[in-house]
């Protein structure tokens, strides 16, 4: 169950837009490191995770993605709205707005649709933890990426707020990971996969 | 802050408090028996709550559960400018 907050997480106030900026920015929403993989790839992962602390994470980490993606879209619209037939013809947004107009669709920066091949949900607890923690780091570079393209500080600003949660959801998800090896055999964690081998109710360990 | 708080004096602390809510409570997820942080976590969620039903009551809501909060007898929850539009942030 999701309930909606009629507020940004951090507030985004753009006066002046930029198409070209938005649609290296989109990437964000709908590219392999964006918020929308993001928030499916915790969202997927959390069924089958057998530790209360780590599928909490998962959870509350996978809906604050999807506050990030409401605000990367926010920054995409704001950057785009009003648009003249000219300025679209010369920023080259013309690509993206011929099949768009300027509603919002999720793709990668070079134009590549959204899809779910670019993130796993494995079923074992030690793989997903990687794969999410590279997930925030390679979410971060990207928005270092794009803090050295923007220049507008109204634009700068939420870009630095969501790189800074990527380092805190790693942070969490390092813990994550240790949490999962302190329940494991110390002498080898790939003993038995506790989402496949181990079938009965951790959850009031 | 002035008193009362204009719109946006309100909603900004709004902001700054769910985000502190938003925060601890990840780190609550992986330290559920820290005492500090539950402290944190009650002391903020308490401002959140009660900022969230002074905003619905003054302004209008952000929530489906403050709305019954707002002073208008019609459905205010569509009124004003969604977070993505001019005025909404």
């Amino acid at each position: 169950m999701w309930g909606y907050e009629k507020r940004l997480q951090y507030p985004v106030n753009i006066k002046q837009t930029n198409p070209k900026l938005a649609q290296i920015i989109i990437t964000q929403f709908g590219g392999p490191d964006g918020e929308l993989a993001a928030s499916m790839r915790y969202l997927s992962q959390r069924y089958t995770m057998p530790y209360k602390q780590v599928a909490g994470t998962l959870t509350d980490i996978g809906t604050e993605e999807l506050a990030h993606m409401e605000m990367i879209c926010s920054i995409v619209h704001q950057l785009t709205r009003n648009l003249t037939p000219e300025e679209i013809e010369q920023s080259g947004f013309g690509t993206y707005y011929v099949d768009h107009t300027l509603a919002l669709w999720p793709q990668s920066a070079a134009g590549s649709p959204w899809t779910a091949t670019v993130f796993q949900s494995k079923g074992d607890p030690i793989t997903d933890l990687h794969e999410d923690m590279a997930a925030e780091q390679k979410a971060r570079t990207t928005y270092d990426n794009i803090l050295r393209l923007a220049k507008d500080p109204d634009v700068c600003d939420p870009i630095r707020f969501l790189r800074e949660r990527e380092i805190v959801h790693y942070q969490r998800f390092g813990e994550s990971l240790r949490i999962v090896q302190d329940n494991l055999d110390s002498k080898n964690f790939y003993a038995i996969n506790p989402e496949f081998d181990v079938r009965q109710n951790n959850n009031c360990r | 802050m002035s008193n009362p708080p204009s719109r946006k004096e309100l909603l900004d602390h709004i902001n700054a408090v769910s985000f502190a809510v938003d925060d601890v409570k990840l780190f609550l997820d992986t330290h559920p028996c820290d005492e500090d942080a539950m402290a944190y976590f009650r002391e903020y969620s308490r401002m959140r709550n009660e900022a969230l039903k002074e905003y619905a009551a003054r302004f209008g809501p952000l929530t489906v559960d403050t709305a019954v909060y707002s002073c208008s007898d019609k459905w205010t929850w569509i009124d004003d400018p969604w977070p993505w539009q001019e005025g909404g942030c």
